[in-house]
């Protein structure tokens, strides 16, 4: 167990460095944030009937999403284990001793986990001092600010294991670009986070109920404005977790699998 | 010419990787059709936006989709002109007997951005069934020059980010602001947005010359002067030349990394 805690702290000092690129981000998230705003600003505006979603908690929505971008974007993958798959270097991995899934796990969880450090604080601490209109609110409660934290780290480990079953799915199609494209832009839609879900119409909300992509976005941020409260929450909380542990365990045998086929590219 | 030499090159050292190239294309197809998709969740949720129609948002939404796939198709090599100067690759295109603008946009062709081409082009024929309009020759020419016109801005732009690289040497991610925060704003029609927003994209970065103006003609919005209004897409090319001129002051100004 020491060695994955010392490759995790590992990764996360590596991740630590790169600060400049997080400013750049910080800056390229704000503004993405204003956007979208100003869009649905125009769409509330011109509603004929109150929307389902109340305007303080969308805004909140929408700046807790740049905020946490970092753990939920599915698009974004460790670009050097994808081209090691195809290029070959992935050899060496396999001749060290410990385990692949663990390691690799630990590395995806490391590398969210220091971008999105070094990227939340700013955009967490202006956006709630903005005018009214643009404002990002504090928590409905300690309630569920703890459920939100809670949910938040569950939808970091429900993110990397989906992460995993890329990186699977590369080592089959020996391509880099498929699978991480296709599983990148599919959850995104079903997240929420091209919109929110619950703008959706009832009977989508229904199916996505049903992929694990919501748990990762949709859950925490409306924990955060008490929208899913009460004994709801700890259900959904509940499912959360076991898509976790399910991913995890589905895609811990579905690595081995693809490991004992595995074609070494390249020398 | 030498131009479409560049490009052939390019697509057969595309079809060398002919699955990866299949799978882009496809993936490029579903973000476009995703974002479409919310777009249009919004207006069956919202009925409007700004007294614009659905249909009206998504000819918006298709013209700027075909001419940002077309400008990423071809002229891709400014948007990633920052590599260029980081190896030191730009110092050879300096030495040889053409100019710097074609070399550049031959360096590089996106030819993945045909799967966002084609949804944008079905989202186009759609939109144009669905909006309230009359469709004579003079508008169907309108709706030309628009994605031409568009071309032409989002080029400009691509190549005003390309000029910062000549003193940045470090690709700047704030371009991403203009370039792809652009689209998503000109996505809609530019007039539900504050009157600040209105005017940058409107006399600096001119997405509104292709985008509301020509579409205030389409709908029947400018009937005052409606051969002003449809002229408007024309101001895009326009804008192309000081974006060159400012390119080539970068070019004189460009001092190597050296590697």
């Amino acid at each position: 167990m020491r060695q994955y805690a010392a490759l995790f702290k590992m990764r996360l000092i590596a991740g630590f460095q790169y600060r400049a690129a997080a400013w750049a981000g910080v800056a390229t998230q704000f503004a993405f944030g204003f956007v979208f705003i100003l869009t649905y600003d125009a769409f509330y505006r011109s509603s004929a009937q109150e929307p389902p979603m109340p305007w303080e908690d969308l805004v909140t929505y929408l700046w807790l999403q740049q905020a946490f971008l970092a753990i939920i974007m599915l698009w974004w993958q460790d670009g050097e284990l994808l081209s090691g798959i195809t290029d070959g270097h992935v050899a060496y991995e396999l001749c060290r001793p410990y385990d692949m899934y663990a390691v690799w796990y630990a590395r995806l969880v490391a590398l969210r986990l220091s971008s999105v450090l070094l990227r939340c604080g700013p955009i967490l601490i202006i956006t709630v001092f903005l005018p009214a209109r643009w404002r990002m609110h504090l928590p409905a409660g300690p309630k569920a600010a703890a459920l939100f934290l809670l949910s938040l780290a569950l939808s970091l480990l429900l993110v990397a294991a989906v992460s995993m079953f890329v990186y699977i799915l590369t080592f089959i199609t020996l391509s880099p670009v498929g699978a991480r494209l296709i599983i990148g832009i599919a959850s995104e839609f079903l997240q929420g986070s091209v919109i929110p879900i619950p703008l959706m119409p009832k009977p989508l909300q229904q199916v996505l109920n049903f992929f694990p992509f919501r748990y990762a976005v949709d859950l925490p941020f409306r924990l955060y404005s008490g929208n899913i409260a009460g004994s709801d929450a700890l259900v959904q909380l509940g499912i959360q977790l076991a898509w976790v542990v399910g991913l995890v365990l589905l895609g811990y045998w579905a690595f081995g699998r693809v490991l004992k086929k595995v074609v070494i590219q390249g020398g | 010419m030498i131009y479409f030499k560049y490009l052939r090159m390019v697509i057969r050292s595309f079809m060398q990787y002919r699955l990866s190239f299949w799978l882009n294309l496809l993936g490029q197809f579903f973000v476009t059709f995703f974002a479409f998709a919310g777009m249009a969740l919004l207006f069956r949720r919202f009925g409007s936006i700004g007294g614009w129609s659905f249909g009206e948002a998504a000819l918006c939404f298709a013209v700027v989709g075909t001419s940002f796939a077309l400008t990423e198709c071809f002229a891709r090599g400014f948007d990633i002109f920052q590599r260029q100067i980081k190896s030191g690759d730009f110092d050879r295109l300096l030495l040889r007997p053409r100019g710097t603008v074609l070399q550049v946009m031959g360096s590089n062709f996106e030819l993945t951005r045909a799967g966002r081409l084609a949804q944008s082009l079905v989202v186009l024929g759609l939109a144009v069934s669905w909006v309230d309009v009359t469709w004579t020759a003079a508008k169907i020419l309108t709706l030309v020059l628009m994605i031409l016109s568009g071309v032409a801005v989002f080029t400009g732009v691509f190549i005003l980010g390309a000029v910062v690289c000549f003193w940045t040497v470090e690709g700047l991610e704030f371009i991403n602001i203009f370039t792809d925060g652009g689209r998503e704003i000109a996505a809609y029609p530019l007039t539900i947005y504050p009157k600040w927003i209105m005017r940058f994209f409107t006399f600096l970065l001119p997405f509104g010359c292709f985008n509301y103006l020509p579409l205030l003609y389409l709908t029947g919005r400018a009937a005052a002067h409606p051969t002003l209004y449809m002229l408007t897409p024309l101001l895009g090319f326009v804008y192309l030349l000081p974006c060159l001129l400012l390119w080539r002051f970068g070019v004189r100004h460009y001092i190597s990394t050296g590697n």
